[in-house]
Formats: C-alpha cells, sequence, structure tokens
C-alpha cells in the first residue's frame, strides 16, 4: 500500500512548519526526510502517525484515509529516538503492550513476543527492565515494539543518534537488513546526510518546511538540484566559488578564478552572461605538484588526517578550496600544487535562487 | 583522626543533636507527661515517671465519644485524601500533558489561592456551611479540607507528571492507550512516589488541621481529634495527662502510615525510559 500525501501542511502559530504538496511514498520503499534541525521532519512523522493534526492536507494508506484515524487505528509503528520505553515493565511486557491494548488472545502475544525478541537477538533481556540495558539492547526492543505490530508503516524519528559510532553503524545494517526481510514500508527521520544516503531508496531533503528535492541517494548526490541540497550532502562539503557564465559563438564558458573554462557549446542563455556559483565536490579536485603547468597553482594552507585520506585546505584568489587525497600521497603544509578540475564534475547554481543549472548541448 | 575532623564531627553532630532535640523534644515531653501517674503531673522532679501509668491512656480510651471522634478523624481524613486524587490527578494530567488554554495562568491561580490566610475564609465558609445545612456535620470538614488539599495536590502533581517525559506519552498513544489508558498504564505507575507523597502530605494535613474542624464542628458528631483533644477541659481542671496520652493516640496512624509508605516512595523510578 502507498502512502499518497496531498497538500499537506501544518502551521504552528505564525510560522509554516511543513508544506508538501504531494507526494508518494512506495510500498516497500525505505524513504528518508533529510534535512537540519526546524527543517519539518520530525513534525511530517508526527502528522503520519497522527500525533498532531495537519492545518490542511490529505493523508492516504492505499485506500484509506488516515486523517481522521487516531494514531492505533493507522497501521503504523513508532521508534524514537529516546526509545521511549515504558520503564516500570519488563522488555516482554513492553514488546507485549500494543497487542494486550488490541486485545489480542494471551497466547498469540506469547508467542509473538518469543518469535520477536529471538529474531532481534533480546531473548535473553525478555525479562529485565529498561533501565538494565544498554543503549543498543534498549534500541532493540524499541524496534521490537513496533515490529510485534505487523504494522503497514515503520516512522523511525533518528532512532540511531543516541547510540555510539560503532553501534550506529551496525544499527544501521541491521535496520537495512530488518527492511529487507520484513519488506515494509518504512519511513525514517534523520539530520545525518550520511545515514541517509546509505540506508535509504529515495530521500527527500527538507529546508524550511519544504521538500528541496525528493530524489534517490545517487541522484541527490551526483545532481543536487540546488545549491542548498548540494551543500547539504558530502563530507568534506562541497566547495563553492562565485564565477560568471559567458555565452559566445565559440560556445558556453565558465570565468572562474581568472581561467576561461569551455564547459559547453552553444546554449540559449541571454543575456549573453549571467552570474553563477560553481560548485565543486572536494573529491572531485586533482592536485598536482607544482610541476605541472596546468591547472590552477595553489599553495596547501593546512592538512587535515582522516585515516586513509588527507583533507587539503588550499585557496584560490583569497578563497578557500579543500581537496581530497590519498594521505600516503605526502603533501605538506606550505608545499606548491596545481589543482584542476574536470569540466563535467562542476556544478552550476543560479547566484540569485540557487537553483541548478544544466546547460543543454546545442547540438543535440 | 586529626583534631580537625574530630572537630568536624563534634559540631555536625552537635548540629544534628539539636536539630531532634528540637523536633522530637515535645513529642518526648508529651510522652512522659502521658505516662506520669496524675499525683506527679504538676512536680519536677521525678522528670521520668515514676512509676510509668497507662491510667491516662485508659482513661482516654474509656471517654464517652472518643471512638467517635477518632472514626471522624479517619473518615475526613481519608475521604479528603480521596477526594483530592479523584480531582486531582485528572487536573494535574491535563494540565502537564495536554494542551490547555491559560495554563500559567491556571497554575498561578492555584498557587495564589493555597496563600490565603486560613483565617480570612473561617467566617465565610462557616455562614455559607450553616445556609447550606450542613454545619456541624463530617461534610463540611471534608469539602473544606479537600478545597484547601486541591490547589496543593494539583500543583505537585502536574509537576510530576511533568517530568515523565513526552515520548513515552506519545508511545502510548500509538499503542492505543485513550487518555485513560495511558493514565492508568503509565502515568500513575510512574508517578507513584509522586501520589505516595502527595497523598500522605494531603492526609496529615486533613489529620492535624485545627482552625477550620474547630469552627464547623459543634458537636462530637462531627468532631476531629485535634478538636476534641483541645475541648478535653474539665470543670475545676485541666487534665493533662489525659491531653497528652490522646495526643500521643492521635499521632500514631500517621507515623504508622509514614512507615509503611516509605518503602514505596522509590526515586528514579523513571530511569531507563528514555535514552540515558
Amino acid at each position: 500500500m502507498d502512502l499518497d500525501i496531498t497538500n499537506l501542511s501544518k502551521q504552528f502559530k505564525d510560522q509554516m512548519a511543513v508544506q508538501i504538496p504531494s507526494l508518494t511514498i512506495r510500498q516497500g520503499e525505505f524513504f528518508t526526510f533529510v534535512g537540519p534541525s526546524g527543517s519539518g521532519k520530525s513534525t511530517i512523522l508526527n502528522l503520519i502517525a497522527g500525533l498532531e493534526q495537519p492545518s490542511t492536507g490529505l493523508l492516504r494508506l492505499g485506500e484509506r484515509l488516515l486523517n481522521d484515524l487516531p494514531p492505533h487505528k493507522r497501521d503504523v509503528a513508532f521508534v524514537f529516538q529516546s526509545y521511549a520505553l515504558y520503564p516500570h515493565l519488563t522488555v516482554s511486557q513492553n514488546l507485549a503492550f500494543p497487542l494486550e491494548l488490541a486485545h489480542i488472545p494471551r497466547e498469540t502475544i506469547r508467542h509473538r513476543v518469543q518469535e520477536v525478541s529471538s529474531s532481534l537477538g533480546i531473548a535473553t533481556l525478555v525479562d529485565k527492565r529498561p533501565a538494565q540495558l544498554s543503549g543498543g539492547e534498549r534500541q532493540r526492543v524499541a524496534l521490537g515494539r513496533a515490529i510485534i505490530r505487523h504494522p503497514h508503516l515503520f516512522l523511525f524519528d533518528e532512532p540511531l543518534s543516541n547510540l555510539d559510532a560503532p553501534l550506529r553503524a551496525q544499527m544501521r545494517k541491521e535496520l537495512r537488513q530488518l527492511h529487507q526481510r520484513l519488506n515494509t514500508t518504512f519511513i525514517y527521520v534523520t539530520h545525518d546526510q550520511e545515514e541517509a544516503l546509505s540506508l535509504s531508496d529515495r530521500i527527500a531533503v527538507m529546508q524550511a518546511g519544504r521538500i528541496q528535492q525528493c530524489d534517490s541517494p545517487r541522484a541527490v548526490y551526483g545532481q543536487p538540484a540546488n545549491r542548498f541540497v548540494a551543500s547539504f550532502f558530502g563530507s568534506p562539503p562541497m566547495n563553492f566559488f562565485p564565477a560568471e557564465l559567458q555565452a559566445s559563438p565559440e560556445g558556453t564558458f565558465v570565468q572562474l578564478a581568472g581561467r576561461r573554462l569551455h564547459i559547453g557549446e552553444l546554449s540559449p542563455l541571454s543575456p549573453k552572461t549571467m552570474a553563477v556559483t560553481v560548485g565543486i565536490r572536494p573529491e572531485d579536485v586533482r592536485i598536482r605538484r607544482e610541476s605541472a603547468s596546468e591547472g590552477w597553482p595553489m599553495r596547501i594552507s593546512h592538512l587535515e588526517l582522516h585515516g586513509g585520506q588527507t583533507y587539503l585546505e588550499l585557496s584560490i584568489e583569497g578563497l578557500p578550496l579543500t581537496a581530497v587525497e590519498r594521505a600516503d600521497a605526502g603533501y605538506r603544509p606550505g608545499e606548491e600544487v596545481r589543482a584542476t578540475v574536470g569540466v563535467e564534475r562542476l556544478h552550476l547554481f543560479d547566484a540569485q535562487t540557487g537553483a541548478r543549472l544544466t546547460l543543454k548541448a546545442s547540438g543535440q | 583522626m586529626d583534631w580537625k575532623q574530630l572537630l568536624r564531627w563534634l559540631a555536625g553532630g552537635l548540629l544534628l543533636g539539636l536539630f531532634v532535640s528540637f523536633a522530637l523534644g515535645p513529642f518526648i515531653w508529651q510522652l512522659i507527661t502521658a505516662l506520669k501517674p496524675a499525683g506527679q503531673l504538676a512536680q519536677l522532679p521525678p522528670l521520668l515517671p515514676a512509676p510509668p501509668t497507662a491510667q491516662h491512656f485508659v482513661a482516654v480510651l474509656g471517654a464517652p465519644g472518643f471512638l467517635r471522634v477518632a472514626a471522624n478523624s479517619v473518615f475526613v481524613a481519608v475521604t479528603t485524601m480521596l477526594l483530592a486524587f479523584i480531582l486531582g490527578v485528572p487536573a494535574a494530567y491535563a494540565l502537564a500533558k495536554l494542551q490547555v488554554g491559560g495554563r500559567q495562568v491556571i497554575l498561578a491561580a492555584l498557587l495564589c489561592f493555597s496563600m490565603f490566610p486560613a483565617i480570612a475564609n473561617v467566617a465565610p465558609l462557616y455562614l455559607l456551611f450553616i445556609h447550606l445545612g450542613i454545619r456541624d456535620s463530617v461534610f463540611a470538614v471534608v469539602i473544606t479540607h479537600s478545597v484547601f488539599a486541591l490547589p496543593f495536590t494539583v500543583w505537585t502533581l502536574t509537576n510530576f507528571f511533568q517530568e515523565i517525559p513526552n515520548d513515552l506519552y506519545r508511545a502510548a498513544r500509538i499503542d492505543g492507550c485513550s487518555h485513560g489508558g495511558i493514565l492508568r498504564h503509565v502515568v500513575l505507575p510512574l508517578a507513584m512516589p509522586g501520589l505516595v507523597s502527595v497523598g500522605l502530605l494531603v492526609f496529615i494535613f486533613s489529620w492535624n488541621e485545627f482552625l477550620y474542624s474547630f469552627t464547623l464542628t459543634a458537636t462530637e458528631r462531627s468532631r476531629t481529634l485535634p478538636v476534641a483533644i483541645a475541648l478535653f477541659a474539665g470543670l475545676h481542671e485541666i487534665p493533662w495527662g489525659e491531653i497528652a496520652a490522646a495526643a500521643i493516640l492521635a499521632t500514631i496512624p500517621t507515623v504508622v502510615l509514614v512507615f509503611l509508605f516509605q518503602r514505596r516512595i522509590i526515586s528514579g523510578l523513571t530511569a531507563g525510559a528514555v535514552k540515558g
């Protein structure tokens, strides 16, 4: 069953928290809302769950209209960042809680608790209380309490952000496996761009309550729809430079830091020049030793070692540029180098609106 | 042990001793008085009763109406406590967890209300109950005590309920709880230490309250223990021995209750609900 969102909005006092004209989350999809805090991503989850009422709009799960249903009749399960386990109940009582409220026969409950706890590797913990569990164990119990209801939708509100790094990586993998095993729709909210990229089938990038781009992880990283999306993904983040786009009979050029780069054939650009922002991913910058003759001459101002990689802090005409190189390349601070970027790797954004510019080659 | 440590230990002990004798002194004096034979009551020495006697206790327990008055006291205190819970728990839940308009104003008003000096309300309440025709009935006392216990109950429980993480409340809604269900399954079990403390304090307040009970009652039909003890005066002399014995007897239930429920006031019950 697909989840259809139409004209959804939520207004808090004088602030529009969420505004989504139309969005369909497909059956079985791992769909992620990602964005900085305050971008409205958690509010969407609350609206879907029924913990908050939308100001306008419709939510449909398959043929069913969700709007007027209370949370527990929506067939959704919610996993909270804080886990939200009932501290006065044991693990098995926590797992059984939603089923007991649904008046499911005792024998069935016992059976399902057993099944879920053994599938999550928490079978030995069923008689403990949440306070006796580690963070990872609590997270599993919270997952179990969601799974045990066999919901049509799983809603995750930053479920991994309270875990430490190694555990987070492991839980990420387990979530992915769980999704494959259950083949149910997962709707996931996070502020962590890496998590979004590594987990999702599709990502909606949120800013100020609106979806900036909704696409596959590959697309939001490779063809960001605007400057915000471009800057949100990637570590180290994308480099941005002010530049000028020029159209002339010989083709289209970018005037960037003293160099004129031919980026395409004639384009229907009018007026003939336009202020743009050029975006360059650090991994797209090629660094060569000073002896090379191509590219911008630069000096390495700072090096930052990240295991097998080194982040090089450089500058073009006073503007900072970050590049990524293998750590064993042996660069030193103060060294003079040359940097090149393939023109096909440049991202162009309208300097005014921030929207991505795609140039159509005139020959095609 | 160096002298500094010794000094600190002595100072601590002294302070503790002062505090304990301040708190327990009157009670012990009362106990001594209750056990002294009638003839020694106004004599010092002996400090300690020689020999101790149960005559005052026997007299009090055998006095006409004493058991009736004790029963009144139990009824008033228990009913006040129940009323405070029945009305106060839903109110506190709404104030703590629902979006109530004017929440701050309501809480501030509750606080203001409980700051009125008791004496200011005595006359109006007296007249009111006369008009209602329930003067000299335990219900008049119960209503008055409840009115004074409620602001305290609501205010304190609101704070206890607010301590419960919002995510638990949201999780319970997703799991299928109504508001009643959330109260029963989540809020009340987690706020148990708060409920026990509030219940005890309300019980003790009602059990000990004197001014209103004194004003609103006229006979043993409705009198509570503190009033009855104060009115113990005999025809020709003040029966100090009986008064002391009755006071001791009146103290016993509260002490027993506190010791019984002390174990239930377990702090940190909410630990493990969220992250941690």
